[in-house]
């Protein structure tokens, strides 16, 4: 496997930042995901949480580090002598998405400024399979990468107030959809009725960094019956194991 | 049970938050100031994480149902029970139907409002913080029924009242790491960053605090990276974004700066207007 040349350094009294270099690939998250893993797994002593983000981990320990170069040289020699172990299953997610005019707030100004049909908007963005580099912001919001370029589109200047649940947008170069009611800068093209963050289960969000989401383009007839089922609790989001 | 009978501005119940959650994007929450906090608890007697109420400038009125013993520390908001003054930093016993109720802020920002065994309002993911979409509330509101612990008051008023440090109210200097884009700043905004005073905002609340003076730089965003409290982004406009415990789990602003711990705690305790100066410890 690929060694990245990477970066240590204090962050705060008890926790330190490793970092990948800065770009937004698979290989890199995937390794950031293995790195994680690894330390996780090795119950080294003091590390209580590790959070990660698109190329970069952040190693927090339950005590102020006073000897911080040799916490580094810890972290170090376990990423350079790093196998592939206990690599854990990622899951592929079927995720419905109405894109009708309804909730496709922004289909309009991203189809003309980016010269394409609406239904080109459409198939571009639910054609590919995209992987969920991290999930952070908002509870549930989960980072998407592998958006088409032709639908890459800069952020609103002005953010909007109040956006629906459930809103699928594209910022930048990314994709993502809105768990919650919630003010956001970025385009909205669709709407899905799925929940992505309940606070009463014990793992609040179904997914996690590194699974993949597929998402299927429904009628809005369709999104009015899933809502209903997904209130009901008969609703089953469908998935499958895949090999990463 | 404590009946609320008059909210305060912004009243939360809180613990030390919730650890462990953030790979679901769940931000830590927790107490604002957790040395306030913690004396509290500690006066009492309670666990040093035990939830605690916290009022932000103006305090709420409340009754409470059951007999025991409660701590006010943080911010000194003239605290009085059935119209009798009552001290910040010592145990105070309260009777049934007693009604608690503040006044004026004189210092400080953010008072707690300790009761013997804590708060027993519903832990969600591992705590009773209060957050907008993981709790069913997100503030206390008049006609709320707080649920405490209805251990037997073991005590009477002690006439012990420990003294603070002032200094967690008063000092200027709020103690920083250097971020990890700290370096990109030219030698002269390093400078500028440690010599000049910021007033806080009114965009300042238990996510983020804002300053009223703008920090001019051309930094570029960074690849949305990680951020905890007390991390200070930099904006291209030139805000500087301190984050604080309700504040989100990654960001796409350059991290310039990370408040101490104890910083965190003394800038939870500035309110609109008040001047602070950042003081580089490392």
């Amino acid at each position: 496997m690929t060694n990245f040349e990477l970066t240590y350094r204090r962050f705060s009294e008890d926790s330190i930042l490793v970092e990948w270099p800065p770009e937004i690939t698979k290989s890199i998250v995937y390794d950031v995901l293995s790195f994680k893993n690894m330390i996780l797994n090795y119950n080294i002593k003091g590390i209580i949480q590790i959070n990660n983000a698109y190329n970069s981990i952040l190693v927090i320990y339950d005590f102020a580090i006073d000897k911080i170069n040799d916490e580094i040289s810890t972290l170090k020699s376990l990423y350079d002598t790093r196998v592939c172990i206990n690599r854990p299953t990622f899951k592929l997610w079927r995720i419905p998405v109405c894109y009708d005019e309804e909730f496709g707030l922004d289909l309009d100004v991203v189809s003309k400024q980016n010269k394409l049909s609406k239904s080109e908007v459409v198939r571009l963005h639910y054609e590919p399979i995209y992987t969920i580099f991290f999930i952070g912001f908002l509870p549930g919001f989960l980072y998407l990468g592998g958006l088409d370029k032709r639908l890459h589109f800069p952020r609103r200047s002005k953010p909007r107030i109040r956006l629906k649940k459930g809103a699928v947008a594209i910022g930048g170069g990314q994709t993502g959809i809105y768990p919650n009611v919630s003010p956001g800068g970025w385009h909205i093209i669709g709407n899905s009725p799925i929940e992505f963050f309940k606070s009463a289960n014990e793992n609040p969000c179904f997914a996690q960094a590194g699974d993949q989401v597929q998402f299927v383009p429904i009628p809005n007839s369709e999104y009015k019956v899933l809502v209903e089922q997904i209130k009901n609790g008969t609703y089953q989001l469908e998935s499958e194991v895949f090999d990463g | 049970m404590v009946d609320v009978l008059k909210a305060g501005l912004f009243d939360t119940i809180q613990d030390f938050g919730r650890f462990g959650m953030q790979d679901y994007g769940v931000p830590y929450s927790g107490v604002m100031d957790t040395y306030s906090a913690t004396l509290g608890n500690s006066i009492l007697g309670n666990e040093k994480g035990a939830a605690v109420m916290e009022c932000t400038i103006n305090g709420p009125q409340l009754k409470f149902n059951t007999a025991t013993l409660i701590c006010i520390t943080g911010a000194l908001m003239q605290p009085n029970l059935n119209g009798q003054t009552v001290r910040n930093n010592k145990a105070i016993s309260v009777k049934e139907n007693d009604v608690l109720r503040f006044g004026k802020l004189q210092y400080g920002c953010r008072c707690y409002i300790s009761v013997l065994g804590g708060f027993r309002t519903e832990i969600v993911l591992g705590s009773r913080s209060m957050y907008q979409g993981i709790t069913s509330k997100f503030k206390i509101e008049r006609g709320d029924k707080l649920p405490i612990s209805s251990l037997h008051n073991r005590n009477t008023d002690s006439l012990v009242s420990i003294k603070v440090n002032e200094k967690h109210f008063q000092t200027l200097d709020v103690d920083v790491f250097m971020g990890p884009e700290f370096k990109q700043l030219s030698v002269a905004q390093q400078k500028l960053l440690f010599h000049q005073t910021f007033s806080i905002s009114t965009e300042s609340n238990r996510m983020a605090y804002q300053f009223n003076e703008l920090f001019v730089n051309d930094l570029d965003e960074i690849i949305t990276s990680l951020v905890l409290p007390g991390t200070v982004q930099l904006t291209p406009s030139g805000q500087l974004i301190t984050l604080m415990r309700d504040g989100q789990t990654t960001g796409g602003y350059p991290r310039i700066l990370q408040l101490s711990k104890d910083a965190i705690n003394i800038l939870a305790q500035k309110s609109l207007g008040d001047k602070i100066r950042f003081k580089c410890i490392k």
